[in-house]
């Protein structure tokens, strides 16, 4: 279910935290699903098994998972609908700008590089968050 | 979390009465399951670091401790494996496990041979004939075996290709989860240890320059890029408007292609600026930056450090 990207700079932690919430905002993680185990993720991806715990518990932290001792991690919560479905407006209108973008012969790489300038816009508050361990 | 698997505090070697020292004043901690990297160029005091802690090498100064104790009486506990696996080429597997066995009053002879049937290695083939990636798992077999809290691995990946990196990682994490043990590594390779340790070490010319748990050494420094000249073209108070907490300290600057690019050691506020840009930094960036860090103790070097360090891909 992971993928890392080990040049993005993001921490691999993070990058583990945000695969499940994205899986869970796509509805292809519902309430009650167990999470791979910490040790099938080690052993697909090579990578320390204290990362993934620790991308585990801040999602416990969260309240989107809840660990059950011996048994693993499972979905505790998710949104009450996905988010395609919760939010039909902002993505046409993406979608609508996604189009026009491609007209004007933009890659996807050159629209999600307009998407990120557009996401860091108010820089202070972009920057605020960083400190909190949460990306 | 419960005490530190291994900790030492002014630790220093010095080789011979009056020859070189391997390491000084080397202060830090293992955390019981943490997975410590310990980087620098050659000559750094990495494995000066791995034989103190393995009881090879006396302390000549400080003190170094494994699960509360001196090395030497905590052998049972610590599973060392030496640079380059030196392993017998003309023994059998199974022959140089029935060693590890005779030797290890801990050994467990079932992990032992299952881990090497796991990996299908035949316990008939020769060392010799094994890959180099086949020859690191046996060697690691062999300190696992011990069943250890502390795993002490000098430069393990330095010989193995990509795949057998991840092969060799896979299994040794696996374990870990199994026995709960703590790994100190050394290596020279920096590319990946993004996700094979959770605590970092940079040592340069026996001296710790960095050390702690990754992510807060992440929080707690910043890459600068700036207009060329900075931080001589700015006054730093005009940097830092917050500046309550200590303020920030200068760790290396680069100058390349028109930009300044600077490490910088931050307090809880973030540098600001005029045409500056600050980022966390990764954990190359990190290493670097703390490798191109000049100390007023240390004669000026003839070598750069970086250019013995295998950087990233």
């Amino acid at each position: 279910m992971f993928r890392l990207d080990a040049g993005s700079g993001v921490p691999i932690y993070r990058q583990l935290m945000a695969q499940v919430r994205q899986e869970l905002l796509l509805g292809r993680l519902r309430p009650g699903e167990q999470l791979p185990t910490v040790k099938e993720v080690v052993d697909a991806l090579a990578v320390n098994p204290n990362t993934v715990a620790k991308a585990y518990r801040e999602l416990e932290h969260e309240g989107l998972v809840r660990s059950r001792q011996g048994l693993g991690t499972f979905v505790a919560a998710a949104p009450s609908t996905t988010l395609v479905a919760a939010r039909p407006a902002l993505l046409a209108s993406l979608t609508r700008w996604v189009g026009r973008a491609r007209a004007e012969g933009l890659s996807a790489e050159q629209m999600q590089a307009l998407l990120a300038v557009a996401l860091d816009e108010p820089t202070v508050a972009a920057e605020d968050r960083t400190g909190g361990g949460v990306g | 979390m419960t005490a530190p698997v291994l900790d030492c505090a002014g630790l220093g070697h010095r080789y011979g009465r009056r020859g070189p020292w391997g390491l000084r004043d080397c202060t830090l901690t293992v955390p019981a399951g943490g997975v410590v990297a310990v980087v620098g160029p050659n000559g750094a005091g990495k494995t000066t670091l791995l034989h103190l802690a393995a009881g090879l090498l006396p302390a000549t100064e400080g003190t170094m401790r494994v699960a509360g104790a001196a090395p030497t009486q905590r052998l049972e506990q610590i599973g060392f494996a030496p640079q380059d696996a030196p392993l017998w080429p003309h023994l059998r597997v199974r022959d140089v496990l029935g060693i590890g066995a005779h030797l290890n009053p801990r050994w467990d002879a079932g992990l032992a041979d299952d881990r090497i049937a796991s990996l299908g290695i035949s316990p008939r083939a020769r060392v010799s004939a094994l890959s180099g990636g086949q020859r690191a798992q046996v060697a690691l077999t062999l300190v696992l075996a011990k069943r250890p809290e502390l795993l002490l691995l000098d430069e393990p990946l330095a010989n193995l290709d990509p795949i057998a990196r991840r092969a060799f990682l896979a299994s040794m994490f696996e374990a870990c989860i199994d026995s709960g043990a703590a790994v100190l590594f050394s290596s020279h390779v920096i590319a990946e240890l993004e996700r094979i340790c959770d605590h970092l070490v940079v040592l340069a010319g026996g001296r710790v320059r960095l050390a702690g748990e990754i992510d807060q050494l992440r929080r707690t420094h910043r890459v600068i890029t700036g207009p060329a000249g900075w931080p001589t073209t700015q006054p730093p108070a005009a940097l830092d408007a917050s500046s309550t907490d200590g303020g920030w300290q200068l760790i290396s600057v680069r100058q390349a292609a028109g930009r300044t690019t600077a490490l910088v050691r931050v307090g809880a506020h973030l540098l600001a600026g005029p045409g500056l840009d600050a980022a966390e930094p990764t954990l190359d960036e990190l290493v670097l930056g703390y490798l191109d860090q000049r100390h007023p103790d240390q004669e000026p070097s003839r070598q750069d450090p970086r250019s013995q360090l295998e950087a990233p891909a």
